[in-house]
C-alpha cells in the first residue's frame, strides 16, 4: 500500500448522534393508535400464519390438486376475459368516436354494480338445460341439444363479464393520462396510429392494466359463493366446504394458507408486470391521442360492441330480474319480501351502518396520525391497515375464527368454561370484525384523498394557535374532510351489504343478511322470490359506482383542462 | 421581566438522515424585537422556523420561549402549548370558518365576550373591522394575510413567526402589505422573526438580520453591518453583488491589482495576503481614451434604469462590476482606470473569513 498524496478530507458534517434517530416528532397516543388498528387488520392473516407454522401437516382433501388446478384455470380464464374486455373497450372509446361514445364511457363501468352471484344465477337461469335459450334451441334443433352451462367456462364467462370494469378503468385512465409528447414522438417516429398504441401507449399503460388485473385476481380468490352455483372447487370453496362441513380447523386452517399464497402470487405477479421500467412521464405538451372518427358503419360496429358488453353484463339480467318481480308479485306464491326479508334487510342495514361508521372513524384517525407527523414505522402502520382488502374472504374469515379460538383458549385458561362459545355458531362480532379488516382500506383511501386537499399549514396554524390535536379533528380536520367522509360512509356501507363469502363464513346459524338471503333462494332456483332482492342489491351497488364515475369526470376534466392551458 | 430574551437558542440543532438543517445555533432576540431569517434554499431558516414552532424536535440543544424551556434534552413542549404564533405565505386561514371565527380560534377558553372583543380589536388593529363576517375566499391576497396576521396577535404570542409571508403577493401589492405587516407589529411591541429569500425585504424590515448557510448562522447582525461588514465571504456575495480581489497589506496600505485602495489603520506592522471585498457602487471607473497597452477595459454594460452596470475586465483576466449613474455609459471596449471611490474602508478576507485586525495579533 503507498501513501496516499491526497490529503484526508475534512468530514463534511459530524457523525449525527444516537439521539438524531429517534422519531423527532409525532403524538405518542395517536401514533400507538395506528398501531393497534394496524395491527387489528393483520390480526387474521398473523393467525392463519402462525397456525400453519405451528400446526402439523394434516391429511389434505383428496381434490387438492383438482382444486388448485381448477383455481389455477379460473384465474387464468378471468384474467384473459378481463384483459380482452377491458383493454378492448378501453381501447375503443379512447380512440373512437362513435355515436354516444360519450355516454358509453361511463355506462361500461355499471356492472361494478352487479354482484357476481347474482349475475351467475340469472345467467343459469337463462342458459342452462331448463332455461329459455335451449328451450328455443331444442324446438329449433330437437331434442338432442341439453348441456349444462354450470361449467368452468360459464363462470369464467360471468366473472369476467362482472370484474372487466376493473381492468376497464384503470387502462382507460393509463391511456388518457399518458404524456401526449410520448405518442406525438412515436407519430412524427414514422409510427402508424395502430403501430403507436400496440408499441408506446400498450406497454406504458401495463403497469395499470397490471393493477387492475390483480384487483380482478383478487375478487376470483374472494369468491366461494359464485362458483359453487357452477360447481367450481377453487381453493376458497374448499376452505369453505371443509369448515362448513366437519368443522375441520386443521385443513380450512391450511387451505385458508393456500388461498394466502396465490394471492401473494397475484401481488408478486403485478410487481414483476411494473418491473424495473418507469412509467411515470413527465408532462410534455402536444396532441396526443386523438379519437378518431370512425365510418357510419364501423361506428355502429363499435357501439353494438359496447352494447353488447353492457346487455350481457348489466341490462339483461336486470331485466330478467324485473320480469321475474313482476311475475312472482303477479303470481299467488309467497310475497317476496316477508317479514324473513325484513329481517334479514335490518341486519344488512345494521352492519352495514355500525361497520361504516366504525371504519370511518379508524380513518380518521389513521388520518389524523399521520398529519400530527410521526416517524417511519407510523407510515408503515398506516400502510398495513389498507392491507385487508387485498386478503381473499376466506383467508379473513378462518383468520377471524382463528383468533376466537385463541380468545375462548385464554378465556378458558382463565377458568371462564367454555370460553366465549362463538367458535363453532359464529357471530355477529365476526362479521363485524372481519368487515372492519376488509373496508378500512377503502375508507381510508376516501378520507386521505380530502386530507391531501388540507394544507398542512392549516393544521400547524391550529396548533400553533393553541388547539390541541383532538379540537384541531373536531373543528379544523373534520370539516374540511367530510366529502371523503360521506363517499367513505356510503363506499363502505354499500359494499357491507353487498359482501356475501366472509357473511356466509361467519354468520351464526340461522342470521340472515340481503345478500346471504338472494344467495340461498337462488341456489334452491327460487328465482322469483330472489329476484326483488336481488334488485334491492344491484339498485344500491350503482351509488358507489356514481360516485367512482363523478371522480373519474373530475379527473378527466382537470387533464382536459391542464391540456388546454398546455396548448395555448 | 422586560430583559428577559423573548427567544433562545442554545447550541440547537437538527438533522433529517445525513442532511444538517440546523448546527449548533445560538441567538437571542429580544422582546420587541424584528428578526429576519435569511439564506439559501435549504440554508435551515424554515428549519429554524419549525423549531421554534414545535413542529420539529431539535437533536440536541435548547429553545427557550419568554424565559421558559420548550426544547431541551429532557423537555418538549407541543406546538399548541408554546406561546409562539405562525403567519405562513398561503395565509392557512381555516375555509370553513368566517373572518371573526379565524381569529377567535386561539382564544379557546376565554369568556365569549372577551374573546369577541380581543378578535374585534386586533381586526381593527389590521383595520379589517368591516370584513369580519367574510369568509376567507372572499377576501383579497392582501386581506387574507392581514386576517393570517390577527389571527396569529390574537392570543398574544411571545413571538410571531412569518414564513416567507409577502411571496405569494404579486410584486406590487408586497411592499404595501409589508409596510402595513411591518407597521402593525411595531405598532403592537411584538417579538417577530421573518423567514424570507428576499435580501433587500430582509435589510429594510429586520432590526436584526441572521444569515444562514449549511445549516448554521453565518453572521447575526444589524441590517447596517451585515451588508457593510459582512463576516464571511458568502454573505458578502450573498447580500448584495461583490468581486473579491486578491490584495496586500503591507505597512497599513492595502494594494490590489488596481493599485492602492486604501490605508488600513492599526495594521503598521502587518505583511500580508487578503481578499478585499469591493462592492460595485464602491467602484469608480475613469475612462483612458488614449491609453496604450493592456490594461482595464470595459467588457460588458448592463442599463438598469437609474444606473447602469459596467463590468470590467483587469488586466489579470478578473473582472470588477461598477455602478455609474445613467447618464455615464461607456461602450464595451472602452479602456478605463479603476479605482475605489474615496471614503470607503472595504471589508478583507483571509480564507473566507473577514478580518479587522493582522491576522496573527489578539484583537
Amino acid at each position: 500500500m503507498t501513501q496516499s498524496v491526497a490529503p484526508p478530507v475534512p468530514p463534511v458534517a459530524p457523525e449525527p448522534t444516537a439521539r438524531s434517530r429517534r422519531p423527532s416528532r409525532g403524538r405518542p397516543g395517536w401514533s400507538v393508535s395506528v398501531l393497534l388498528i394496524a395491527l387489528a387488520v393483520v390480526g387474521p392473516v398473523a393467525a392463519v400464519l402462525v397456525d400453519v407454522a405451528n400446526g402439523e401437516l394434516p391429511d389434505w382433501p383428496r381434490n387438492l390438486g383438482d382444486m388448485v388446478v381448477t383455481t389455477l384455470l379460473l384465474m387464468a380464464g378471468v384474467g384473459i376475459g378481463t384483459l380482452v374486455l377491458g383493454c378492448g373497450l378501453a381501447w375503443l372509446v379512447t380512440a373512437c368516436t362513435f355515436p354516444l361514445r360519450n355516454v358509453m364511457v361511463w355506462l361500461l363501468v355499471l356492472p361494478l354494480a352487479m354482484p357476481a352471484y347474482i349475475l351467475g344465477f340469472v345467467f343459469l337461469s337463462i342458459f342452462d338445460a331448463a332455461g329459455p335459450v335451449q328451450q328455443w334451441l331444442r324446438s329449433a334443433l330437437g331434442d338432442f341439444v341439453e348441456f349444462s352451462v354450470a361449467t368452468l367456462p360459464g363462470c369464467v364467462i360471468v366473472m369476467s363479464l362482472t370484474l372487466y370494469p376493473y381492468v376497464y378503468l384503470l387502462a382507460r385512465a393509463a391511456f388518457a393520462e399518458q404524456a401526449p409528447s410520448t405518442y406525438d414522438a412515436a407519430r412524427t417516429l414514422g409510427a402508424g396510429r395502430g403501430r403507436a398504441f400496440f408499441r408506446v401507449l400498450l406497454p406504458l399503460a401495463r403497469p395499470s392494466i397490471a393493477a387492475g388485473l390483480a384487483l380482478v385476481m383478487m375478487e376470483v380468490l374472494t369468491d366461494f359463493a359464485t362458483v359453487q352455483y357452477f360447481g367450481v372447487q377453487t381453493v376458497s370453496v374448499g376452505v369453505y366446504t371443509v369448515w362448513k362441513g366437519s368443522y375441520d380447523f386443521g385443513s380450512a386452517v391450511q387451505l385458508a394458507a393456500l388461498v394466502m399464497l396465490f394471492a401473494v402470487a397475484v401481488l408478486a405477479g403485478e410487481r414483476l408486470m411494473r418491473g424495473r421500467a418507469r412509467f411515470t412521464q413527465q408532462g410534455g405538451h402536444g396532441r396526443g391521442l386523438q379519437p378518431v372518427r370512425l365510418s357510419v358503419g364501423r361506428g355502429l360496429l363499435a357501439l353494438l360492441a359496447c352494447l353488447l358488453a353492457l346487455a350481457g353484463s348489466f341490462v339483461v339480467p336486470v331485466l330478467q330480474l324485473v320480469w321475474w318481480a313482476v311475475d312472482h308479485a303477479r303470481g299467488d306464491g309467497p310475497p317476496a319480501l316477508d317479514s324473513g326479508f325484513a329481517q334479514a334487510f335490518s341486519n344488512s342495514i345494521s352492519i352495514a351502518v355500525i361497520t361504516s361508521l366504525t371504519c370511518v372513524v379508524l380513518a380518521l384517525v389513521i388520518g389524523h396520525a399521520i398529519r400530527l407527523g410521526g416517524g417511519r414505522w407510523l407510515r408503515a402502520a398506516a400502510q398495513l391497515t389498507t392491507f385487508g382488502y387485498a386478503v381473499p374472504g376466506a383467508v379473513i374469515g378462518i383468520g377471524t375464527l382463528l383468533l376466537f379460538d385463541y380468545l375462548d383458549r385464554a378465556l378458558e385458561a382463565l377458568g371462564v368454561p367454555g370460553g366465549t362459545g362463538l367458535l363453532v355458531t359464529g357471530s355477529v362480532v365476526g362479521i363485524l370484525y372481519a368487515f372492519v379488516v376488509r373496508f378500512v382500506g377503502p375508507a381510508s383511501q376516501a378520507v386521505d384523498a380530502s386530507y391531501q386537499k388540507v394544507p398542512v399549514t392549516l393544521t400547524q396554524s391550529a396548533l400553533s394557535l393553541g388547539a390541541g390535536p383532538l379540537r384541531v379533528l373536531g373543528r379544523v380536520h373534520a370539516p374540511l374532510v367530510r366529502s371523503g367522509v360521506a363517499v367513505a360512509l356510503v363506499l363502505v356501507a354499500i359494499d357491507a351489504i353487498k359482501e356475501l363469502p366472509v357473511v356466509l363464513m361467519l354468520r351464526p346459524f340461522g342470521f340472515n343478511t340481503v345478500s346471504v338471503w338472494v344467495y340461498q333462494l337462488a341456489k334452491e332456483n327460487l328465482w322469483g322470490l330472489a329476484a326483488l332482492p336481488a334488485l334491492v342489491i344491484v339498485a344500491l351497488a350503482v351509488v358507489p359506482v356514481f360516485i367512482l364515475f363523478r371522480q373519474v369526470r373530475t379527473a378527466d376534466t382537470a387533464t382536459r383542462q391542464r391540456r388546454s392551458r398546455g396548448s395555448l | 421581566m422586560s430583559s428577559t430574551p423573548a427567544l433562545v437558542f442554545e447550541g440547537v440543532s437538527k438533522s433529517y438522515g445525513a442532511t444538517q438543517a440546523a448546527r449548533d445555533l445560538d441567538l437571542s432576540v429580544l422582546p420587541g424585537e424584528m428578526v429576519t431569517l435569511i439564506g439559501p434554499s435549504g440554508c435551515g431558516k424554515s428549519t429554524a422556523l419549525r423549531l421554534i414552532a414545535g413542529l420539529e424536535r431539535p437533536d440536541a440543544g435548547r429553545i427557550l420561549v419568554a424565559g421558559e424551556e420548550v426544547a431541551g434534552p429532557r423537555r418538549f413542549v407541543n406546538p399548541e402549548k408554546r406561546r409562539v404564533g405562525l403567519v405562513f405565505q398561503d395565509h392557512a386561514l381555516f375555509p370553513h370558518l368566517t373572518v371573526t371565527r379565524n381569529v377567535q380560534f386561539g382564544l379557546h377558553g376565554l369568556p365569549r365576550a372577551e374573546r369577541a372583543a380581543r378578535a374585534a380589536e386586533v381586526l381593527e388593529l389590521v383595520r379589517l373591522g368591516h370584513l369580519a363576517g367574510r369568509y376567507p375566499h372572499e377576501l383579497s391576497g392582501g386581506e387574507q394575510q392581514r386576517v393570517a396576521l390577527a389571527r396569529a396577535l390574537a392570543p398574544r404570542p411571545a413571538v410571531v413567526l412569518l414564513d416567507e409571508p409577502f411571496s405569494s403577493l404579486d410584486e406590487n401589492l408586497r411592499a404595501q402589505v409589508r409596510a402595513e405587516v411591518v407597521g402593525v407589529l411595531r405598532e403592537t411591541g411584538t417579538t417577530a422573526i421573518f423567514v424570507t429569500h428576499d435580501q433587500t425585504e430582509a435589510l429594510s424590515i429586520g432590526d436584526r438580520v441572521v444569515v444562514m448557510q449549511g445549516g448554521r448562522i453565518e453572521q447575526a447582525d444589524t441590517p447596517y453591518r451585515v451588508f457593510e461588514q459582512p463576516a464571511t465571504r458568502f454573505v458578502a456575495s450573498f447580500m448584495g453583488d461583490a468581486d473579491f480581489l486578491r490584495a496586500h497589506v503591507h505597512k497599513a496600505l492595502l494594494t490590489c491589482e488596481i493599485g492602492v485602495v486604501s490605508t488600513v489603520p492599526g495594521w503598521a506592522s502587518a505583511d500580508v495576503d487578503v481578499d478585499v471585498v469591493l462592492r460595485p457602487h464602491e467602484v469608480a471607473i475613469t475612462p483612458e481614451p488614449g491609453r496604450n497597452g493592456d490594461g482595464p477595459e470595459v467588457v460588458d454594460m448592463e442599463y438598469h434604469g437609474a444606473f447602469v452596470l459596467h463590468t470590467v475586465r483587469l488586466a489579470s483576466g478578473q473582472t470588477v462590476r461598477s455602478w455609474q449613474p445613467h447618464s455615464v455609459r461607456h461602450p464595451v471596449g472602452t479602456p478605463v482606470r479603476v479605482s475605489v471611490v474615496a471614503g470607503v474602508t472595504p471589508t478583507l478576507l483571509v480564507g473566507d473569513h473577514a478580518v479587522t485586525a493582522p491576522p496573527g495579533t489578539a484583537s
